[in-house]
């Protein structure tokens, strides 16, 4: 089910066209900023926009899901919380159908790649 | 009145329908005995409510589902006078509690009736595309779902073995330890009538249970059900004329301290709004957590009670699987007897409303075979999980 493009998550969704993660960052204090928001937290900067990060991070949880909620997704398959390198508290819900499920650990290094859905590219991730 | 207000206010009455696994009663007709019942157990008539809130916003017209009972149509159905009303999705199910707290203190209702009423059998709401869309008539995700539903996530079960999965890991908790949980609070079942489920569990059974979304099986998962709590708050020196004794909201606490909705931005992650509810509720008051006699913790799934064990710092931050392993601390003769109603993984998914009954019940020693021997003078209930969270903190009046 995917998501619905809004002026203010289209550069998370649809940004993975040039092959890279965007994230909200501030221009004031350089805070990462995810998901959105119309001002830094941190330092309440209107300077809020998306920029490219490396899209690497470690897996911070991670269950084996068994319970058919959705008819026709088949079980099991990993839903993991990943962290970015550039700061711990971004962290992005995923899929990892690439690693093996006996592979995903709390902590396991991880990269992203995009799976496209006509204007959507779907960020998702594998070990690094 | 002291500067908090809730000092100033008692739950003057409780009532609850049956609870019902198999759909047998319309919920809405569930939820309208378990208000009448409240009000005959306070002692009060219809007549004498004037303000009623409930969780969450609910509809008129609602005779199921997450939301069972509007505030219309309880009113209408029991010839309420209102003087305020409030229906709202804000800081988890104590809401309505912390709602009329701030109502009686405006001197806009004397008596107010608060209730959350379940109709999850009657018409499913977890795990159907409705629910999964969150709402959304598109359907397609927006809100907290944005990032959940395209990576097929469109259960609490998976966000919630998430947050498990990296406390877990970082503080070494087992599922062995974890399954003090379910099996304390089947133990304590089988002395509650209602309970769904009232059959005894072994580890042998928790261990191989049906996996639901690890580290969780079925038995870490609660029960949905079709049932409706009730209670109502009253201004203190109001309750103590009537029929039972008053229980005093000694403290409530909400906080919303860091991101919101989204479940995993929160700086202190795997930490949730149960650890700001929890520090808000002890800012006001002078009881400490060793002040406790009783804990009735939300237990959607048996790892949130471990973190609210946590959160309120009934145990140290990490320390709730060696608190809880073996379940002796936390049965019903144990240090700090733990959801001595089956709570909803036994008893039935009663929304946090359930923990709320069964601590007035203890603290007025009304328990029955479940009642705690050395009666509780102070109990704690923690409901909610992720970006819900809500508590209070009950004593008996003095």
């Amino acid at each position: 089910m995917l998501p619905l493009i809004t002026e203010i998550n289209q550069h998370f969704w649809c940004g993975g066209a040039d092959g890279r993660l965007h994230i909200l960052r501030c221009a004031t204090c350089r805070t990462w900023i995810h998901p959105y928001a119309a001002r830094c937290p941190k330092c309440r900067s209107t300077e809020v926009a998306p920029e490219p990060v490396s899209g690497r991070g470690t897996v911070a949880g991670f269950t084996v899901n068994h319970q058919p909620w959705l008819k026709d997704v088949p079980v099991p398959y990993v839903v993991a919380v990943v962290e970015l390198e550039e700061q711990a508290d971004i962290r992005l819900t995923t899929n990892m159908p690439r690693t093996p499920i006996e592979a995903v650990r709390v902590g396991l290094p991880v990269k992203v790649y995009f799976e496209p859905h006509g204007q959507i590219f779907l960020p998702l991730f594998e070990a690094a | 009145m002291s500067r908090y207000a809730e000092k100033s206010t008692a739950i003057s009455g409780v009532g609850q329908s049956e609870i019902y696994r198999k759909p047998q009663v319309l919920p809405f007709e569930l939820a309208v005995r378990a208000c009448e019942r409240a009000i005959a157990d306070a002692g009060l008539k219809p007549e004498d409510i004037d303000g009623a809130s409930c969780w969450p916003a609910t509809p008129s017209g609602s005779v199921a589902g997450m939301g069972a009972a509007s505030i219309p149509d309880i009113v209408n159905s029991l010839g309420l006078k209102l003087n305020w009303w409030s229906g709202a999705d804000n800081a988890a199910q104590l809401s309505p509690i912390m709602e009329a707290v701030a109502a009686i203190a405006a001197g806009y209702a004397t008596h107010v009736l608060c209730w959350r009423a379940l109709g999850e059998r009657w018409v499913p709401s977890y795990g159907s595309a409705a629910a999964a869309a969150g709402g959304n008539p598109r359907m397609q995700p927006s809100g907290w779902m944005e990032f959940l539903l395209p990576y097929n996530a469109p259960s609490a079960a998976i966000w919630c073995a998430i947050h498990a999965s990296t406390h877990m890991s970082r503080h070494g908790i087992t599922r062995e330890q974890m399954s003090a949980i379910p099996i304390n609070q089947r133990r304590n079942a089988a002395l509650n009538p209602k309970a769904i489920y009232r059959d005894p569990i072994t580890l042998d059974d928790y261990m191989s249970a049906r996996m639901v979304a690890t580290p969780f099986s079925l038995l870490d998962c609660d029960v949905p059900c079709d049932g409706t709590t009730a209670v109502i708050v009253s201004r203190l020196d109001a309750a103590r004329d009537l029929k039972s004794k008053p229980v005093v909201l000694e403290a409530v606490g909400a906080g919303a301290y860091d991101r919101m909705d989204s479940w995993f931005a929160r700086s202190d992650y795997p930490h949730m709004a149960m650890h700001d509810a929890a520090r808000m509720m002890w800012s006001r008051t002078d009881l400490k957590p060793k002040d406790v006699d009783s804990a009735h913790l939300y237990d959607g799934f048996t790892w949130l009670t471990m973190n609210w064990l946590e959160a309120l710092g009934l145990c140290g931050e990490g320390e709730s699987g060696a608190f809880i392993e073996g379940g002796t601390r936390i049965a019903l003769d144990g240090e700090l007897p733990l959801n001595t109603n089956g709570g909803q993984l036994s008893e039935g998914r009663m929304h946090g409303f359930g923990h709320l009954h069964e601590a007035v019940l203890q603290l007025r020693g009304e328990a029955g075979a479940r009642q705690v021997r050395r009666q509780p003078k102070v109990s704690v209930v923690g409901n909610g999980g992720g970006s819900l969270g809500g508590a209070v903190l009950l004593r008996q009046d003095m």
